[in-house]
């Protein structure tokens, strides 16, 4: 499996599978790339931690694939899953941790994360996540706003959260490229950045970009929103088609490549489903116009996010194959947040679209497990049956679906990379906290061993009385 | 079918007035009274809209309506101590906003948000199905954002519901509130010291003040008048004050003054906490807040509420929302989880704000003679996976429906002709 991902990635043009090699010194020459596939120009540099090999045993293992295995064990070698059981064979050097009256899950994923972008402390310095400076900045891509010593990371880590996704704000109709990163601790974004990743494109509904543009030019209606996703896809598919002719060099018009152009470059990405469609959108029938927009077009939608009315396109949601990254319980704050329910994820789960319990959020994001168990929770009041299974995979593998990464992370099964938390508790009970949090099997997070609880530069010597501790 | 007919019986008991109290029963539940320990199979009597008894092997009233608690738990209603509740319909709708009053100096002692209470918002059946029953309703915004009030999430009329208005008088000290004060911390006191220093000048003689024959003051003649409870130590200032430091100014500001204070938020609290215990001023505490959101909560961690009471502070736990008050059993379940003890996370949503805002002698505990707040959970009330079977309000057993419940009914069959045209 690594090494089918480094040959995408490599086909891709990016330099994720030679990382540990020394670099030289000089200035490098420009990429290579092709007109129609623009190299990576900000490549992963993320390098798993050194780690043993590992067993987990004693605890609950929730595999996220339909089993949960009372007193089950986890080996974890090299960085990926090796097996999970009743009991494994684990290797003699192998570490044996204990989690004897513990639960152990796969790694948490956020599809909606703004961490970095909008980070702690929440200064006017700190406000990265929105370019609202026009209603289509599809040239941007979020990671060049992300600060890895945002201190909600950790905080998320501390949660266990193990993957999320950074989106730009949804001032715009097109907001941006989001960044799938692994939660570590870094000095570089490139250094968290989910190898082999795909790409996701913020689009967003709605009163946001109304309200934004509403006095700056437009467009000031939800029709003028529509007008707008659809005038750049029109460009975009004619980009694309340029590119194309350009790079199998046939003949006609379509002979000479257009000067690159990044707002088309990452429109074109999304129409070669390459990238993939974060579409922000409350209303029922708003996101009903965007399959339809999706269908014009000939993309994909892979998310709607917040869809506090997706309860009530559910059927057209699971026809189209479009995950729901959505609240338990947010609503209220705006007109078109509310008519929420609070069995909207348990709803639209029913109707067979993939649900996910998503944060928007850096207190949120901590606590995905329990907004999956309030979820969990007004799914049964409303008749609906919801499996613990269930409600892990909305924080899990449905997440890791939306995001593209569904081959490497999301549940427990071998050869996936072993991202796993050992939790106190069941992690559906208000009491749980994640005591042991594992990245590609390296333990990146222990609540009873100081020494392995990350802190970012931002919070070293805060205090005087702290900084001999630090 | 079984959803149509519910959904329309919910609304005929929304629009209807809530029904007489009649004598309830409830029994079996493990019954957490706060005022004492658990008492196992139990049994609760709530009589006249008041609690009547309360124990193990009770005889029940003849006539009265059983509930059967068996395997259930059972506590007062909890109190949310922080909300706009009933103040505000959808947020970014102005015309339904009514809890900051647009004052160009930023003090709106005057300010009573009671006349502007909607018994009918839609925000309040959401919150009272989850379990809280009372809430304190309260201004925000300014130095001094006015008066609040506490009231039962039960009724049509305010002038029904009202446990007191107004309850306390609530202001801020946070760094969002700098322009009050010139743009500085120092300024903000400065600014708070000049008005609390106008108001006992003005109510020395008050007359004088009709008759011109004073200097001018730097508030209204409402505000001035409205800040007497307050200065008297009758009424308690509610102070929104984040930083250790701004507590601790806080503090001293009050012993200046003999004025009673609460501080609300606190999220340095931890780092000043014998100051608070020492003085006894209570703080309302959000649990889930643990990131360094600005740089006057740079000390913020999940663990305040339990070492603010390790130290001995009383506290309150909040949830400082509105649209998800119902949210207050998560508070405080984490804060179980980030070290209260179990019974304190209990008394910190029913007892201590009841105590903090001076109406324990009718509320927060389920003892005889207090108000019938009532609810029954499945299980521990403090868990995501409990739900809620029973919200007893002034001896009256409130609908368990809200329009969330009652649009997720609509929804559940997505035929239109189904749906849109619900029988009567």
């Amino acid at each position: 499996m690594k090494r089918a991902l480094c040959a995408l990635a490599l086909a891709a043009g990016t330099a994720a599978c030679s990382q540990g090699q020394a670099r030289p010194a000089a200035t490098p020459a420009p990429q290579q790339q092709s007109a129609s596939r623009p190299a990576d120009p900000f490549p992963s540099t993320y390098r798993p931690l050194p780690s043993q090999p590992t067993l987990i045993r004693g605890g609950t293992v929730m595999t996220a694939t339909g089993q949960i295995i009372p007193n089950g064990q986890v080996l974890m070698v090299d960085g990926r899953i090796s097996a999970v059981g009743a009991t494994v064979q684990a290797p003699a050097n192998a570490v044996v941790v204990d989690a004897t009256g513990k639960w152990v899950t796969p790694g948490v994923i956020d599809t909606h994360s703004h961490l970095g972008a909008y980070a702690s402390p929440g200064v006017q310095a700190h406000s990265d996540g929105n370019e609202a400076t026009s209603p289509n900045t599809a040239e941007v891509w979020v990671e060049h706003s992300v600060w890895p010593q945002d201190p909600g990371f950790v905080r998320a880590l501390e949660g266990g959260v193990t993957s999320l996704q950074i989106l730009p704000g949804s001032a715009n109709l097109f907001g941006g490229r989001s960044v799938t990163l692994k939660n570590v601790p870094a000095r570089t974004v490139q250094q968290m950045k989910f190898p082999g990743a795909p790409y996701g494109l913020k689009m967003a509904c709605g009163e946001n970009p109304k309200r934004v543009y509403g006095e700056r030019g437009g467009p000031s209606t939800r029709m003028g929103n529509v007008a707008g996703y659809r005038s750049a896809w029109i460009r975009a598919a004619d980009y694309r088609r340029r590119m194309d002719a350009a790079a199998s060099g046939s003949g006609g018009s379509g002979g000479t490549a257009p000067t690159r152009d990044l707002e088309l470059e990452t429109l074109a990405g999304v129409l070669r489903g390459e990238i993939l469609v974060h579409n922000h959108c409350y209303r029922a029938d708003e996101m009903a116009q965007m399959i339809d927009i999706a269908r014009e077009f000939g993309y994909r939608i892979r998310s709607f996010h917040h869809g506090v009315e997706a309860y009530k396109i559910r059927d057209l949601m699971a026809r189209d194959s479009i995950s729901g990254s959505l609240w338990a319980d947010w609503w209220g704050f705006k007109m078109e947040a509310l008519d929420f329910t609070r069995a909207n994820i348990a709803m639209v789960h029913q109707a067979g679209a993939r649900a996910i319990v998503h944060s928007d959020d850096p207190t949120g994001i901590q606590k995905l497990n329990q907004e999956a168990a309030k979820a969990m929770q007004a799914g049964r009041e409303a008749g609906i049956e919801i499996t613990e299974n269930d409600a892990l995979r909305w924080i899990t593998a449905n997440a890791a679906w939306a995001l593209g990464i569904h081959e490497q992370v999301g549940t427990l099964e071998p050869g996936k990379q072993a991202d796993v938390v050992i939790w106190s508790h069941n992690p559906f009970s208000v009491y749980a906290r994640a005591d042991r949090v594992y990245i590609d099997g390296a333990l990146i997070f222990d609540r009873f061993d100081p020494s392995r609880q990350p802190r970012t530069d931002f919070e070293v010597g805060l205090f005087p009385g702290e900084a001999s501790n630090d | 079918m079984t959803n149509r007919f519910l959904a329309a019986a919910a609304a005929a008991a929304l629009a209807a007035a809530p029904a007489a109290a009649q004598t309830i029963a409830i029994t079996g539940g493990t019954v957490h009274p706060i005022s004492g320990p658990p008492i196992a199979n139990g049994t609760v009597i709530i009589t006249n809209g008041r609690i009547a008894a309360v124990g193990a092997g009770i005889a029940i009233p003849a006539g009265a309506r059983r509930i059967d608690a068996t395997g259930k738990v059972v506590t007062p209603g909890l109190i949310e101590s922080s909300t706009n509740m009933a103040l505000v319909e959808v947020e970014s709708v102005g015309t339904t906003n009514d809890f900051r009053i647009q004052d160009e100096d930023q003090v709106a002692a005057a300010f009573n948000v009671a006349d502007g209470i909607n018994p009918r918002s839609m925000v309040i059946p959401v919150t009272r199905i989850a379990g809280v029953t009372t809430v304190i309703s309260r201004p925000a915004g300014g130095l001094i954002s006015g008066q609040g009030l506490a009231f039962d999430l039960l009724g049509d009329n305010i002038g029904e519901m009202s446990i007191r208005s107004p309850i306390a008088m609530f202001g801020s000290v946070s760094e969002n509130e700098h322009g009050a004060g010139g743009g500085t911390r120092g300024g903000l006191f400065m600014r708070l010291r000049e008005v609390l220093e106008d108001a006992r000048v003005w109510n020395r003689n008050p007359q004088a003040f009709e008759r011109g024959e004073t200097r001018e003051f730097s508030v209204s003649r409402l505000d001035l008048a409205a800040l007497q409870p307050v200065l008297r130590g009758d009424m308690p200032l509610v102070v929104e004050a984040h930083r250790a430091s701004d507590i601790q100014t806080v503090l001293r500001l009050a012993d200046e003054y003999g004025l009673k204070v609460i501080i609300a938020g606190g999220t340095e609290g931890w780092m000043v906490a014998d100051d608070l215990a020492r003085a006894r001023v209570p703080v309302l505490v959000k649990v889930l807040r643990n990131l360094p959101e600005s740089f006057e909560s740079l000390g913020a961690r999940y663990d305040n509420a339990a070492l603010l009471r390790r130290a001995g502070v009383q506290l309150a736990i909040t949830t400082g929302e509105t649209y998800k008050a119902f949210n207050i059993r998560q508070e405080a379940g984490n804060a179980v989880a980030y070290g209260l003890p179990y019974e304190e996370a209990l008394r910190a949503v029913t007892l201590y704000p009841a105590q903090i805002y001076g109406m324990a002698d009718r509320y927060g505990t389920l003892e005889p003679g207090k108000v019938g707040n009532v609810v029954v959970w499945s299980g521990d009330p403090l868990e995501l996976l409990t739900s809620v079977e029973h919200v007893i309000i002034r001896g009256v057993e409130v609908p368990m429906v809200s329009r969330e419940t009652m649009l997720r009914d609509r929804y559940m069959n997505l035929d239109e002709n189904a749906r849109s045209y619900p029988r009567p």
